[in-house]
């Protein structure tokens, strides 16, 4: 199932420049919450805040508390444990592309140490339903490498891999800007459907998309959070003058 | 900025402006026609109904356009919704004004008589809601559109004693019968574009302030300092 996160008075910098100012954040257990902004407003900077990815890059730091469910994500967690539990996909779909579609979605379960054979078999059977895939890719497990895929198999098989370890929290940056309306379509309904069972955060830029599958929406402008809301709230009558400026194209 | 969009809905509220002036000048003309006894304006108000008809069409088409291809969202989707269904209140005003004429087109054929209803007065409270509820939306003041939802009361009350008074009158005077039925039937004209013009305020309400007040859902609560919206 799916955790709650909470965020508190959450900084990010990139060497000097801070990218965000004092974010706070409930995001409810088992919900999709939907972060829209402008480019270069904090949205993708925030969700690698919270599975510690934004400290992968040089002179970048954090400064606040992240909490999934009851790990702190800054106070003595490792990011690795940390990551089994926040699963992330990508906006450009990034399987293993010499790995076959059976081994892209077991690897962080290898990576974890796990051999058991009968149960990775269920694992990867499992996590391809999940993510709507196996019906495509069934017969083909072993054959086909991931690369071989459509995009949006490859983004589908990218959710299955990020499912492969059970994590309880899905972050998404953009998972459909590089895909058809057709994929897009699929990967939404998966959202809808996962839902049930993992808590998801997904950034994106397109507006539409964050109404259909999110309950709630975050605004985010020059690294501030401006708005939190229901997410029919947010695009029927925002509070805010910004959100709305931005929700009705009036920005620029 | 999305200029093209903004010209779309600049085109729509002008369309639908263009749309409230025929059916407000329908309605006055049908009122000075009764007043007047005047077959020339019943003709105008008539002949006019083609134009607000097809003023309707056109508004209908162009609102469905922008929600198919701009996808609107928050205050311009409100004011979308709202258009549409302005546009349907003001093309049924348009409708009372052609009920109107046609009794007056009726009266016009039996003797003149004195009945005990002020139509004049009635038909000035109406046309003054119906003006005021466009101007509300002109101005995107919710307060104006607050003010024309009291009126309704007013013109409700006069309808009221109109029919007392216009009964009361047929049953006295059983050869005026005719007169005052059509009289009567006015009133209720009258009346029912008074429900437009009431209908077109809460929808600027909801247009401004994203509030539903229909059938009392919530007590408006208007405050000068949030109702002013620039589109």
């Amino acid at each position: 199932m799916g955790v709650g996160i909470t965020v508190e008075q959450l900084n990010a910098y990139y060497g000097k420049t801070q990218a965000l100012f004092d974010i706070n954040l409930n995001v409810l257990a088992n919900h999709a919450t939907a972060l829209i902004g402008p480019s270069g407003c904090g949205k993708s900077t925030f969700i690698r805040c919270l599975n510690r990815m934004h400290e992968t890059i040089p002179d970048a730091r954090v400064e606040g508390k992240v909490r999934i469910g009851d790990l702190a994500v800054y106070n003595g967690t490792s990011a690795t444990q940390l990551r089994r539990r926040v699963g992330m996909v990508f906006q450009k779909p990034n399987p293993f592309p010499t790995m076959s579609i059976y081994d892209n979605v077991a690897a962080g379960l290898k990576l974890n140490g796990f051999r058991n054979r009968k149960q990775l078999d269920e694992i990867v059977e499992k996590s391809l339903h999940s993510s709507a895939l196996w019906d495509e890719v069934k017969d083909s497990l072993h054959k086909k490498s991931g690369a071989s895929l459509s995009g949006g198999q490859q983004q589908r098989l990218c959710i299955a891999r990020a499912l492969s370890v059970q994590p309880e929290v899905l972050l998404m940056d953009e998972p459909c800007s590089a895909l058809d309306p057709i994929s897009t379509g699929k990967i939404e309904d998966l959202i809808f459907q996962l839902k049930e069972q993992y808590t998801i955060v997904i950034v994106t830029h397109n507006m539409q998309q964050a109404a259909r599958v999110a309950e709630f929406t975050g605004f985010f402008l020059l690294g501030k959070m401006i708005e939190f809301d229901k997410t029919e709230k947010v695009f029927t009558n925002p509070s805010d003058k910004r959100t709305e400026d931005y929700v009705t194209g009036r920005f620029g | 900025m999305r200029t093209r969009f903004q010209q779309q809905i600049e085109e729509l509220r002008e369309k639908l402006l263009r749309m409230g002036g025929l059916a407000e000048l329908a309605v006055d003309r049908a009122c000075q026609a009764y007043t007047e006894r005047d077959l020339g304006r019943c003709q105008m108000v008539l002949e006019n109904e083609s134009l607000i008809n097809a003023a309707e069409r056109e508004i209908d088409e162009l609102a469905f356009d922008i929600l198919a291809t701009q996808q609107p969202a928050a205050v311009d989707l409100r004011f979308i919704l709202a258009v549409t269904k302005i546009n349907a209140d003001l093309e049924r005003v348009g409708d009372q004004a052609v009920n109107i004429a046609e009794r007056v087109m009726d009266l016009i054929e039996l003797p003149a008589v004195e009945l005990p209803v002020d139509i004049a007065r009635m038909a000035t409270a109406v046309s003054a809601m119906v003006r005021r509820a466009l101007e509300s939306f002109v101005e995107g003041k919710a307060e104006l559109a607050q003010a024309v939802l009291e009126m309704d009361h007013v013109v409700d009350r006069m309808r009221d004693e109109a029919f007392i008074m216009l009964v009361r009158k047929m049953n006295d005077e059983p050869q005026v019968t005719q007169q005052a039925l059509d009289a009567l039937l006015v009133a209720r004209n009258l009346e029912r574009v008074a429900d437009h013009a009431t209908n077109i305020s809460e929808d600027v309400i909801f247009w401004v302030l994203g509030a539903d007040v229909r059938h009392h859902a919530q007590s408006a609560s208007v405050s000068p300092r949030t109702d002013t919206r620039e589109q």
